[in-house]
């Protein structure tokens, strides 16, 4: 007897690509924005920085949005996931390793080969300009990529889950937090020559906001905007972290506020399947995240002994063991790997395996949160929808159709499970911890 | 029919079928026992989830996405699994012949073979691109049979045609419905219910045709289906045609053998069949009934789980009558989510119920009462807490609490709109002298302890 193989032919691809006039112009304009961006690596646009960011990002943002635009129409709201396991570009197909290698590339060269990026920098200058009155530099011009991503992709959220309120209330916020706490902000406090500072990162994640040399020079500033920041930084990780996880779970966060949530939730959002549910891919999980959080508090208390002993004890041992951190953890994983892999592995690659904040928010969600998704009764039908959308790689199903409720250090409660489930079983709720049924 | 007792750890089990009824046997006979289980089933290597099916044609998950357990659980559970057809039940010898030509013996023989898709006879139903969905072979079929064509017909009003419809939808292909009854599913929604859905599949651009039967289906000249034909003489063109009116207990197994069987494989409240050792589990059982009504027939997931937990629990020694305690069920029409607690008959009268429904026509709430105490809920468009509903029908409790108290039982995402006080609205205003006041809004914090209690000891395993 043979097994039984299903087998979706390529053809079928084709009944999902829509050939909405809107969508074709939005490509075509989305791919000349995109060339003229990188023929300007030449540096031939140099000396027309305004033409150039109009004609790269300018267009590349408004090809995307015209693309992404007709999806009102198209469907009725709804899940929309018709499709989705036929498409090259979501299943791990040549297309889809070839945008891998692009951002991957594209990481590679921001960190370790700015240079090349020189000429590429002048599309954001015009911005930089009008935002902290000075040129671009690499971090600006990543800084406004990362934004616009976050933007237009979050379009595509509003419009692909316009039907719950949870949704669009949780894509806005990620949308807000990243133009507002990570651009406009900083930016501005350049312009006054105050500190960079961004309000939503705390430590471990910005891990160097709780390093000696960094607090005290927060902390000893003559501003007192910059004392703030200094006890900002302090009471946000340890105090208002705790109590906020405590009371939402560490989804308040992940899929509200950061930075890397926000891109895993709008960029990402078309790769989320590809999470590895498998059994083993959770025990690696546990392994690697907790060693990175052990990692970066073993290289903070190194640094704090270094300072109390005026580098006596320690030498500079300790600012290397740093060096390795930023370069390991805080470049290679979170940046080539946790976005690169987007399309290989998923969109939470580093916020699973790497991110040492949500390794502790991990800890307090599931030894001491109020929060759970609860499971309603009986009405599971096992049919694998909730575990299949898990970014996080969680085998919801193995909870629901047991009628447990789902407890899990690393779920970010981003509510896909609960929206896909089509017999109503799952929901996001805070309540007595000592009531959640493991 | 009494079975001797011996000691669970040295029988051999063996179950026909690894669909749910069968897996969840065996899993609750491995939790209770060392006993040597095997499950034999021609369908497919490992058990998935048969409820997937269209999520796979529609791309939303693959095959292997539909397996509720990964490969390796079997041999960690020491469940061993058998790709192959049972054909004959030597039940005096305790033997099993299978269409490989082995044979394989058992102490305990657990039948959960499922059901089968019902044919009526229909003239040109064996035509190529006719076809009824409920294995994984058949959507293998209707895969080939439904690429790249641009009409389809589905015939039968029930969960599985309205499926198949949306199924070829997402592939854009057009769809006409037939129906034979004069609304969607009426036999077990009330009209408001049944309306509420009738819109929602035209406003998904189906052709739905109610009231119509189907006459015969249409060859062309190389035996492809090219129409069907209506009993109203109506000729309409298709390449495809789903077959969806209801199943029926998969009994095949059983041909001679001395199991008797009436629709479905006769078994007590027990799960025993007439033979000792041999039980029947799942869609393919009929319970024998007690006044000479029609035996019932299960054939819900949940019921097929909860049967095999209870033959565990038989085989094992716990011998518990089968209760199935208070219905419910949920389903999903395209885009409208449907759920529904306890008894709530199709033709409930109007001063037996209580319903609401929001004026953009996609959402409603219907309470049944009998007697002034609660015995059901219809909810479209609206999720409800299963063990609060199935807690106050338990309980007996009256309308009016429960209208005061419905905030308890809204199991609706966080953010979206509430809609209890629109029903308690419209009860105060047709009962000025029966006025309640909402004592709760959504959410676990809301929730009493005895409500917690009651969550946590009917949480299932
Ligand atoms: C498309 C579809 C959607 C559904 N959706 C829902 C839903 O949303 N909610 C709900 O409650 N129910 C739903 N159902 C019904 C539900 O799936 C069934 O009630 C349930 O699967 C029955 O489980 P079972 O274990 O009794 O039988 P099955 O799942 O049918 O398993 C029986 C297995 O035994 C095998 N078998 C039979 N005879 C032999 C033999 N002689 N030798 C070897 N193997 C054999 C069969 O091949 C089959 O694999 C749906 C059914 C279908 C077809
Ligand atoms: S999506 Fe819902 S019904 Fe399907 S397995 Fe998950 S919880 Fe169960």
């Amino acid at each position: 007897m043979t097994t039984v193989q299903i087998h979706i032919p390529d053809e079928i691809q084709r009944r999902y690509r829509s050939d909405h006039p809107l969508r074709r112009t939005g490509l075509a304009l989305f791919g000349i924005g995109l060339l003229i961006f990188v023929v300007g690596a030449t540096g031939i646009f140099s000396t027309i920085p305004l033409l150039y960011s109009l004609l790269s990002l300018g267009l590349a943002t408004t090809g995307a949005l015209l693309f992404i635009i007709p999806g009102i129409t198209e469907r009725k709201p709804g899940i929309d996931n018709d499709g989705i396991m036929f498409r090259p570009m979501l299943n791990r197909k040549s297309v889809a390793w070839l945008t891998a290698i692009v951002f991957t590339g594209f990481y590679v060269l921001l960190y370790w080969f700015p240079s090349s990026l020189e000429h590429m920098v002048v599309a954001s200058d015009p911005l930089s300009w009008a935002l902290r009155g000075k040129a671009a530099d690499r971090w600006f011009l990543y800084g406004t990529l990362y934004t616009l991503a976050v933007l237009v992709m979050g379009a595509r959220m509003l419009i692909k889950y316009r039907h719950s309120r949870y949704h669009i209330i949780r894509t806005l916020s990620v949308m807000f937090f990243q133009l507002v706490f990570a651009m406009l902000l900083p930016s501005i406090l350049q312009l006054f020559n105050q500190p960079e500072f961004y309000f939503h990162y705390f430590w471990p994640l910005k891990y160097d906001y709780l390093f000696p040399s960094k607090i005290t020079f927060l902390l000893e500033n003559s501003t007192r905007l910059a004392v703030f920041m200094g006890f900002w930084a302090i009471v946000m990780a340890f105090i208002a972290t705790p109590i906020l996880t405590y009371f939402y779970g560490k989804r308040w966060y992940c899929s509200w506020v950061c930075g890397c949530g926000a891109l895993a939730e709008t960029l990402g959002d078309p790769w989320r399947q590809l999470s590895d549910k498998s059994l083993s891919a959770w025990r690696i999980e546990r392994w690697m995240i907790h060693s990175v959080l052990v990692f970066i508090t073993v290289v903070t208390l190194l640094l704090w002994i270094n300072s109390a002993t005026e580098g006596a004890v320690l030498g500079s041992f300790s600012y290397s063991f740093s060096r390795i951190y930023g370069f390991l953890i805080g470049a290679m994983f979170a940046g080539v790997i946790g976005v690169g892999f987007y399309p290989l592995m998923g969109s939470r690659v580093w916020c699973r395996f790497g991110c040492p904040q949500a390794a502790i928010l991990g800890l307090i969600q599931r030894f001491a949160s109020r929060f759970r998704i609860t499971t309603n009764g009986g009405q599971c039908i096992s049919c694998g929808n909730c575990s299949t959308y898990c970014e996080m790689g969680i085998d919801v199903r193995w909870y629901a159709q047991r009628g447990q409720d789902i407890i899990r250090a690393s779920c970010v409660g981003c509510g896909v499970c609960s929206s896909v489930c089509p017999r109503g079983v799952l929901n996001l709720e805070n309540g007595p911890v000592s009531e959640r049924l493991h | 029919m009494t079975q001797t007792r011996r000691d669970p750890d040295t029988l051999h089990v063996v179950i026909i079928g690894n669909g749910v009824a069968g897996v969840t046997a065996a899993r609750h006979i491995r939790k209770g026992s060392a006993a040597a289980i095997t499950i034999i089933s021609s369908e497919s290597d490992y058990f998935y989830s048969r409820t997937a099916l269209m999520y796979i044609y529609m791309g939303h998950m693959t095959f292997e996405q539909t397996k509720p357990y990964e490969d390796r659980f079997w041999e960690k559970n020491r469940i061993d699994l058998l790709r192959d057809h049972v054909t004959h039940i030597d039940a005096d010898a305790k033997q099993l012949r299978l269409a490989s030509g082995d044979s394989f013996g058992y102490d305990v023989l657990i039948l959960a073979t499922g059901s089968q898709p019902n044919k009526f006879g229909w003239p040109g139903q064996d035509l190529h691109g006719v076809q009824g969905l409920y294995s994984l072979q058949d959507l293998q079929r209707m895969e080939q049979y439904t690429r790249n064509i641009g009409e389809a017909v589905v015939v039968g009003g029930g969960l599985i045609g309205i499926e198949m419809a949306e199924m070829m939808h997402s592939r854009r292909i057009d769809v006409t419905f037939l129906v034979r009854e004069e609304s969607y599913w009426n036999n077990v929604l009330p009209p408001d219910e049944s309306a509420m859905i009738n819109r929602h599949i035209l406003s998904h651009d189906i052709r739905l045709h109610l009231s119509t039967e189907l006459e015969e289906i249409l060859p062309d000249s190389r035996g492809r289906v090219r129409a069907v034909k209506t009993k109203t003489g109506e000729e309409i063109p298709c390449a495809f045609v789903g077959l969806t009116a209801g199943v029926h207990p998969n009994i095949g197994v059983c041909e001679g053998s001395p199991v008797t069987t009436g629709r479905g494989i006769l078994i007590n409240r027990y799960f025993e069949t007439n033979i000792p050792d041999i039980y029947a589990i799942g869609d393919c059982a009929e319970f024998i009934s007690e006044n000479g009504t029609r035996g019932r027939i299960e054939q819900l997931w949940y019921t097929a789980r909860m049967h095999g937990e209870s033959v565990a629990g038989v085989i094992l020694g716990r011998r518990a009558e089968y209760d199935r305690g208070i219905l419910f069920n949920s389903a999903k029409f395209f885009d409208l989510e449907y759920q529904t607690y306890g008894d709530v008959p199709s033709d409930v009268r109007d001063e037996d119920s209580l319903y609401w429904e929001h004026p953009d026509g996609t959402r409603c709430i219907r309470i049944v009462m009998r007697d002034g105490v609660v015995t059901g809920f219809n909810l479209i468009g609206m999720r409800y807490r299963h063990q609060v509903c199935e807690r106050w029908i338990h309980e007996e409790r009256p309308l009016t609490y429960v209208l005061e108290h419905l905030g308890e039982a809204n199991f609706d995402p966080e953010f979206s709109h509430q809609f209890e006080d629109r029903l308690i609205g419209q009860w105060n205003e047709r009962h000025p002298d029966q006025a309640v006041h909402r004592v709760r809004r959504r959410g676990l914090r809301r929730l009493g302890t005895s409500a917690y209690r009651h969550i946590r000891e009917n949480a299932t395993s």
